[in-house]
């Protein structure tokens, strides 16, 4: 119950930053650290409680994206529709992935690769056709009104990648109390002793694909009406994957607050490395990689773990 | 005789050129403490593995309540109330004991509180009540092996299959689960093990049956067996049985001999 306390102080922190300041600087900080928080608490559902490690979320991220692109901008359904018809879009590539990997025993680096690869071919599947855009990506036409998910200020997006993380921190708990929560850590754990004990390994993975997916895809519709564009390369790119299994690895696999720690801590370092050293390209990445290196190195549980047992 | 809540027909399977189990027909009454002995490599776990689902038989069948196996997943055959232990452990290392013990309860249990609770009745049962807390990697050997019994026993099986839980354990520990063993069985369960401890196989089983190169070589009571020229050379090797009968005319007690040499693992 101290848990939930938690969640709901954490939440009200950030429902309450709005009053605080009304730096858009600031602001913007917060928003990227959610967007960056739902990423983490996706990946943490399969790669985390599930032990599957994914190289290629953005599979899931640029869907939600491109079906809210697409749905738009093309069929003219409003926003608030076109949300989770995105996020379904995003929860069926990940059935079929999972059902392709899973079925055929893929595990390791066998599914991190399988995952990948199915994040290039959307990439340039993105990249080839036009009703993506193709290359040049999907504009959204500007259109600021809460009923068309488009905020005059900062407050708006900030509350709905709130709402977003909210749905993931409540889901990271039950994934610690419930009974699906208990088989999928026995599946990863020792998925023979799983079996051996009643539970359908597959079917606890392709739920937590599908789950982890739901959240990818939100955070991918999320990115599109903030930033009102997507491209092949921001969508399905390597970038998003990496930024999801960092922050929740660095976080700690497995924990409800991980991918919220992973999040600031690797966000407050990129901004301070950009101040030190300007905007050079991919410094992120090179941040990210020292972080995570340092991590596994010397807290291999994650920030979280510094917080005792899977806090 | 009880009817039988297992039955196996004409199980066969290969790995590559080696026949590790070769049209084995057995049956496990209902209610009653069966032990499936043999020297090692006979084939023991691998039969497990096929009655349970893990392994695919190249030929035969099992039955089991009267119910058609072959094909069945091993989550599947769990549910129907055929539990198994692993000879080498498998616990959830990084989970505690008792969370480890909630996941067998878990088949029958939804409620997650529930579960837990059920997990400490079960750990109490089996001697476990005081490492609740503890990660299963952290437990002995001997920790495990009632982990790995605690957590099978949580599913509620009609069936328990054991392979080799006392296995490791000091003669200390074994008398300890004998009880333990037999109190399972009391209760209404099944319970088929695989053994190489004589004493508990002795003490606890009202009809054994032997396997060796991946037949069945004997079949009876602990008394039966124990004389049965074929399972003395199995385990002792060719021309033993002539020789020990040689050397003990009547009814000495060639058992311990042979347990003696049954015993190491
Ligand atoms: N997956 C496998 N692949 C190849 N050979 C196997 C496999 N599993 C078992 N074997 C072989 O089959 C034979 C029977 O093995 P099994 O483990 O069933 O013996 P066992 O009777 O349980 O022996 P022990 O008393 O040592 O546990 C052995 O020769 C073993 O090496
Ligand atoms: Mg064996």
């Amino acid at each position: 119950m101290r848990e939930l306390a938690l969640i709901v102080a954490v939440l009200a922190a950030f429902l309450c930053a709005p009053w605080l300041t009304d730096s858009g600087v600031v602001l913007n900080f917060l928003i990227m650290v959610l967007f960056a928080t739902l990423l983490g608490q996706a990946w943490n559902i399969l790669g985390g409680y599930g032990g599957q490690f994914s190289f290629g979320h953005a599979a899931f991220f640029g869907t939600g994206a491109y079906a809210m692109a697409v749905l738009q901008t093309v069929f003219a359904v409003n926003p608030w529709l076109a949300l989770p018809l995105a996020i379904l879009c995003g929860v069926l590539v990940a059935l079929v992935i999972g059902v392709l990997s899973f079925r055929y025993g893929l595990r390791g680096s066998y599914f991190a690769l399988v995952t990948l690869a199915f994040a290039e071919v959307l990439r340039i599947l993105a990249n080839t056709f036009d009703f993506t855009g193709a290359g040049v990506g999907l504009q959204l036409p500007l259109r600021e009104a809460a009923g068309n998910m488009q905020f005059a200020d900062k407050t708006g997006y900030l509350y709905l990648v709130l709402s977003f993380v909210a749905f993931g921190l409540m889901l990271s708990w039950w994934l610690r109390h419930s009974r699906y929560g208990a088989w999928l850590s026995a599946v990863r754990d020792n998925e023979a002793s799983a079996l051996a004990l009643g539970i359908d390994a597959l079917r606890v993975k392709l739920a937590a694909i599908m789950l982890s997916a739901a959240l990818m895809a939100a955070a991918g519709a999320f990115y599109l009406q903030y930033f009102h564009y997507i491209d092949p390369h921001i969508a399905y790119g390597p970038a998003i994957s990496i930024e999801a299994l960092v922050g929740a690895i660095v976080g700690g696999l497995g924990s409800v607050f991980g991918p919220l720690l992973g999040a600031l801590v690797l966000h407050l370092l990129g901004e301070a490395t950009r101040n030190l050293m300007g905007d050079l390209p991919g410094i992120s990445l090179v941040v990210y990689g020292v972080v995570l290196v340092l991590i596994v190195m010397f807290i291999p549980r994650g920030l979280s773990g510094l917080f005792g047992r899977r806090a | 005789m009880k009817p039988a809540i297992l039955e196996a027909r004409n199980l066969a399977i290969s790995f590559g050129g080696l026949k590790a189990v070769a049209d084995v027909s057995l049956t496990v009454a209902a209610g009653s403490l069966t032990a499936l002995i043999g020297p090692n490599g006979a084939g023991k776990s691998t039969l497990f593995a096929m009655i349970s689902g893990f392994l695919a038989p190249d030929a035969g069948t099992v039955h089991f309540d009267g119910r058609l196996l072959s094909g069945l997943p091993p989550y599947a055959i769990c549910r129907l109330g055929l539990a198994r232990t692993f000879q080498i452990v498998q616990p959830f290392a990084a989970q505690t004991v008792r969370e480890n013990i909630a996941v067998g309860s878990h088949l029958h249990e939804p409620r997650r509180r529930q579960a837990l609770a059920l997990a400490d009745a079960v750990a109490e049962r089996l001697g476990l009540a005081g490492e609740l807390d503890k990660p299963a990697g952290s437990l002995t050997t001997a920790g495990r092996k009632r982990l790995e019994l605690a957590r099978a026993l949580a599913t509620r099986p009609r069936l328990l299959l054991l392979d080799e839980v006392l296995a490791g354990l000091n003669p200390q520990e074994v008398a300890g689960m004998i009880p333990v063993i037999r109190g399972i069985c009391d209760e209404g369960v099944t319970v088929l093990m695989i053994e190489h401890v004589m004493q508990a196989v002795m003490n606890l089983a009202e009809d054994i049956w032997v396997l060796a190169n991946g037949c069945l070589i004997a079949h009876g009571g602990p008394q039966q067996v124990t004389r049965d020229g074929a399972v003395i050379e199995a385990y002792l090797g060719k021309g033993m049985a002539a020789r020990l009968a040689a050397l003990d005319e009547p009814d000495a007690p060639g058992a311990p001999g042979k347990s003696d040499g049954a015993a190491h693992d």
